[in-house]
């Protein structure tokens, strides 16, 4: 961050494409994620790593929605019950079928991925608010489908408990060793993503995102497209589940319901819509805020607390201060955190000569 | 880059959450106990009644000289009836040494319960949560401490055979229920007892957000004409099914609300009490003003020179609150004259649980004998009916086929 460029002297395409185009910023972020990976663990509680670990589920979910509504400009709101779908086929494969760990995560992608894909197939004739009411039929047939049908959600109580994850013989417990695990995955999944970003398809997505007529124009099968970005939000969506579901020892459809879409939907455009880091930062935003305004309330309310019952009224403030900040924050950056982000950076960039 | 903003993120949060931890719990002889509440979700109306029992019962035991010597500390977080709030602030009341949680919320219980196993810290769920924790063998850790949705189901068929004039044979029996996992919990109990005692059950579901149950009444009222409703409803759907009944025309006499649809502002909510005539509630604690500690509270409010709060006049969520901290403080009880009033663990506090006998808070409690199998404490119920201007007590504590119950506990998964 605290680092320019001399000039620009690329000569190749590869060198033009490159992620980090500087060595200073490969090692700062090989140095980064090595802070990430070994040294949070060892220091951090384990209530941090609690909160840590939700946020890196959460990464998950996030990048994948961002992938179609960022992306390709197709809306959803299904993602809770997408990620329902992977949650209980993981879920399903380990309890009935004792499949492996390193099957059940593919599978519960891929289930979810065709699960999507089917959903998205409106997506060719219907569009904006449209195809957004047709996701939220979806949302609301996968929770039907799951509550009613015992076969899959493992009895009438549709809960299906999961034993823990199992890696090289090696069972995950701890806050610490999950952490490293979800870690592990939200950076595999961060990395795709930007790497599908700048492919093929994924400027076909950003093509058929602004103009849909004139991507088709140049050539780009807009079908196949929709689909393609709908099968991959889910298989993300449904990875999503499947590592929830790991985490929290069960698999539970009360866990996935509209809200939870909605709350992704919150994320990726507070993150920044289109932006990977944007997924991540809102990712982090959504699931800390409620936490923050949880903890500098109470720290204020103790202030006030002598002879007045505060302990009702606290919850209330904080919902409100919820609503606030976001608000505020949308206001100050529409375009989301992950502009607020680059700003900063870019000032830096010439800092102190900005002129 | 991103990762330098999370890194910042991460350390704010750490930062946070050892100031947090380092707070003012370092008094001496204390005793920790971790709540969780919904003050703000799909369930406020219950968890702002409820919660604030919680409190004024432990103010109440703090001023007459704590347990044993030791003063009760209760952290209440507000888990909005989401998951993940709920998992964040266990753990953080892990941290703070609670030596129980109580629990709140079916999905809630349901994550957190292998957490309570893992980590031996005992926590309760009365009145929700799944019906199968109440097999101590199997979870050792979670305590219905009430009867749970399985013991309703047999109490309710119990005194539908009793009203019925003690044979259901060929009599129709209507099960109005919600339609998500916690309102399906009780059909195996009912399909069971329908195969013993030979009645006609029919159900009808009634779809989440539960505000529409004109349809589902009319075909109770017109067509299947049961000679008992069995009802089992949550949040706004009690009032609204209350309503629609009586609409349909359907005497109210013959209906029976499970413990989540039994409340005053249920009754409220539907009409007052005059709209809802005859109609029959399930208890899992006691109902009205008439216990000593509610009034040993309003005393202790009275002394401060304050007026009872309003949430005590929602007697039937309050007596709740008050049952699920009174048991809490009992269990802790126990564990102090059990391993001689040391500092008690999450595993002391287990076994206090597992000792309780004989506890009734002058009958608002019911007779529990929570064992080292039976986690409920036996799934004892009262009804009270709604008469006059008031809840009646109906039945003295009671409950129904429980060598079924008890069956359906030990077998299930």
């Amino acid at each position: 961050m605290f680092y320019r460029e001399a000039g620009v002297f690329k000569t190749s395409y590869a060198a033009d494409m490159a992620l980090y185009p500087l060595p200073v910023s490969r090692w700062g972020m090989g140095v980064a994620l090595a802070l990430l990976a070994v040294i949070v663990p060892l220091v951090a509680s384990a209530y941090v790593l609690t909160i840590l670990n939700l946020i890196l589920v959460a990464v998950v979910g996030a990048i994948g929605l961002n992938i179609l509504t960022g992306c390709t400009g197709q809306i959803s709101i299904g993602q809770g019950a997408f990620m329902a779908v992977g949650a209980y086929t993981a879920a399903n494969l380990i309890v009935r079928l004792h499949a492996p760990f390193w099957i059940t995560l593919p599978a519960a992608g891929a289930m979810t991925a065709l699960v999507g894909t089917i959903v998205g197939i409106p997506s060719l004739r219907i569009k904006g608010l449209y195809l957004t009411i047709a996701t939220l039929a979806a949302q609301f047939i996968i929770e039907w489908l799951i509550n009613h049908v015992t076969w899959i959600s493992g009895g009438i109580q549709a809960t299906i408990q999961m034993p823990p994850p199992v890696i090289f013989g090696y069972q995950i417990h701890t806050q610490a060793e999950f952490y490293v695990f979800l870690l592990a995955f939200a950076v595999l999944a961060t990395v795709a993503a930007k790497n599908l970003i700048r492919s093929r398809w994924g400027r076909a997505f950003i093509a058929v995102r602004d103009q849909d007529i004139a991507a088709e124009l140049i050539g780009i099968n807009i079908f196949h497209t929709k689909l393609i970005s709908f099968a991959i939000s889910s298989f993300y969506a449904g990875v999503a589940g499947a590592l929830y579901s790991y985490y929290l020892g069960i698999a539970n459809y009360e866990q996935f319901q509209i809200d939870v879409s909605i709350d992704y939907l919150a994320m990726i455009i507070i993150g920044g819509l289109g932006s990977i880091t944007g997924s991540i930062l809102g990712a982090a935003f959504i699931t800390l805020l409620p936490v923050v305004t949880r903890r500098v309330l109470e720290a204020v309310g103790g202030m006030f607390s002598a002879g007045i019952d505060v302990s009702g009224m606290l919850p209330e403030l904080r919902l409100i201060l919820f609503g606030t900040l976001i608000i505020v924050f949308l206001m100050a950056e529409p375009e989301g955190l992950d502009r607020l982000w680059r700003n900063v950076r870019n000032y830096f960039r010439t800092w102190p000569f900005s002129y | 880059m991103f990762t330098t903003r999370r890194t910042v993120m991460a350390g704010a949060a750490a930062a946070t959450g050892l100031r947090l931890i380092g707070t003012a719990y370092a008094q001496q002889k204390q005793i920790v106990i971790g709540e969780q509440c919904d003050r703000t979700g799909p369930t406020q109306l219950v968890g702002n009644v409820l919660c604030p029992a919680i409190m004024h019962y432990k103010d109440l035991i703090n001023k007459q000289g704590g347990v044993e010597g030791y003063q009760i500390v209760i952290n209440e977080s507000d888990n909005q009836y989401q998951v993940p709030p709920a998992i964040e602030e266990y753990q953080r009341e892990k941290e703070q040494g609670s030596v129980s949680i109580m629990l709140y919320g079916t999905p809630q219980t349901e994550a957190l319960a292998p957490r309570l196993d893992a980590d031996k810290i005992p926590g309760t769920c009365p009145g929700f949560g799944p019906a199968s924790a109440a097999n101590g063998a199997r979870m050792p850790y979670v305590f219905p401490i009430a009867a749970t949705y399985w013991s309703q189901a047999a109490a309710a068929i119990q005194y539908v055979k009793q009203r019925l004039g003690g044979d259901l044979h060929g009599k129709k029996i209507g099960y109005l229920f919600y339609d998500n996992p916690a309102g399906h919990e009780p059909m195996p109990v009912l399909q069971k007892l329908q195969a013993m005692e030979g009645f006609d059950l029919r159900t009808f579901a009634v779809p989440p957000p539960g505000i529409e149950v004109s349809a589902q009444a009319l075909d109770i009222s017109q067509r299947y004409r049961p000679d008992f409703v069995v009802m089992h409803v949550f949040g706004r759907a009690p009032s609204v099914a209350l309503k629609a009944l009586r609409g349909a025309g359907y005497s109210l006499d013959k209906v029976l609300g499970f413990v989540w649809a039994s409340a005053e502002a249920d009754i409220e909510a539907a009409g007052g009490y005059g709209a809802v005539q005859g109609y029959h509630t399930m208890q899992f604690a006691g109902v009205g003003d008439d216990y000593p500690v509610r009034q040993q509270i309003k005393a202790m409010f009275k002394a401060n020179g304050q007026s009872p709060p309003a949430a005590m006049d929602s007697t039937v969520y309050y007596n709740r609150g008050l049952l699920d901290a009174a048991l809490h403080i009992e269990a802790i009880r126990q564990a102090l004259l059990k391993n001689g009033g040391q500092q008690p663990t999450g595993s002391d506090v287990q076994q206090g649980f597992q000792a309780i006998r004989n506890f009734d808070l002058g009958g608002l409690v019911p007779p529990l004998e929570i064992t080292d199998t039976d986690h409920e404490g036996g799934g004892w119920v009262q009804l009270y009916q709604v008469k006059g201007n008031a809840l009646v007590k109906e039945t003295p504590w009671f409950r129904g086929y429980r060598d079924v119950v008890i069956k359906m506990i030990e077998t299930a998964a």
